[in-house]
């Protein structure tokens, strides 16, 4: 009983609880004075995801955390750090996951080289066919 | 010519074999969905260099030196606006009565409403830090709250514990705590 009173009010909560009072990050939201570091943040912002909305990535969300991780990228681009620095100081910290810019590592390696066996395969499977109609006709 | 037939009677099948194959795909995703907590890679490595001001007025706040002295504790990551954090109060506290130090961090929060939240649900916590851009969150691979790491006498991150401790959870955190003790 006590359970159900708890996974009901739960039900009700959720909304309230993924949120927080607080004003966002100095930079969540805000765009660095140089447009040139801005370009660079923006580059890196879209491929890097949101933690909590896993699907987005954080320039997407508006989930607080997403901002947070925002004004971190921002204050480090605007100090003059490397984006593919701060991207291996975020997967040093979150595995290859929070990065939508796979690397070729031995988990992934087939993903790049599938795609070379497929096309070898079909034009393996295109000359025969064609070669046996040179024959039939 | 009959085992180019036979071929071709084979390959009939071919396509509703994939259409199964995917049918199997979809139901298994259905049945046994799949993990979508981010784990921290930061297990066996240092806490990151960070000090952060009192969360409320009756405890320190919190850094890395804190953790430093030889002594094994948790940090628990929480925050007042967090629903399971206030579910995970008692077994926090049943933690520290079996003798585990815990600090805090709290993330995005007002000192009000994590003082209401202490007086309402317990204040298991030596020291609470303030994070209010989730910096430390982010510095050791913490994706949500709650979340409580186990770590060593000497500042390394042992064990992460994603989400809120049940009471059947509470003598494996000990353990854990026991385990970063060696």
């Amino acid at each position: 009983m006590r359970t159900l009173l708890i996974a009901l009010l739960a039900l009700f909560a959720v909304p309230l609880a993924a949120q927080d009072s607080l004003p966002p990050a100095p930079y969540a939201n805000r765009q660095i004075e140089d447009p040139a570091l801005e370009a660079k943040a923006q580059e890196l912002m879209e491929t890097i995801r949101c933690l909590k909305c896993q699907s987005q990535t954080i320039s997407d969300s508006d989930a607080p955390m997403a901002g947070d991780m925002r004004s971190q990228i921002r204050m480090r681009i605007a100090t003059g750090e490397h984006p593919e620095v701060i991207r291996a100081w975020l997967v040093e910290r979150y595995g290859d996951y929070v990065s939508y810019s796979p690397r070729i590592t031995s988990l992934t390696w087939p993903l790049f080289a599938l795609p070379v066996v497929l096309i070898a395969l079909s034009l393996l499977l295109l000359r025969r066919r064609f070669r046996g109609k040179g024959d039939a006709s | 010519m009959s085992e180019g037939q036979k071929a071709s009677r084979w390959a009939l099948w071919l396509p509703l074999a994939i259409f199964a194959g995917f049918i199997g795909l979809a139901v298994s995703g259905l049945l046994w969905p799949a993990d979508r907590n981010v784990a921290s890679t930061m297990i066996g490595k240092p806490l990151p260099q960070f000090e952060l001001p009192a969360a409320v007025p009756g405890r320190p706040g919190l850094s890395t030196a804190d953790f430093t002295d030889g002594k094994p504790r948790l940090l628990n990551v929480f925050a007042s606006w967090c629903i399971p954090c206030a579910l995970e109060a008692p077994q926090l506290s049943q933690l520290e009565a079996a003798g585990a130090e815990i600090h805090a961090v709290a993330i995005r929060d007002r000192t009000e409403d994590v003082s209401l939240f202490l007086k309402r649900y317990g204040n298991p916590f030596t020291r609470i830090g303030k994070d209010d851009i989730s910096a430390v969150q982010l510095g050791i691979g913490s994706s949500g709250v709650p979340e409580t790491f186990v770590i060593d006498g000497s500042g390394i991150i042992r064990y992460q514990h994603i989400g809120d401790i049940r009471p059947e959870q509470v003598p494996m955190i000990l353990e854990k705590l026991k385990e970063a003790q060696r």
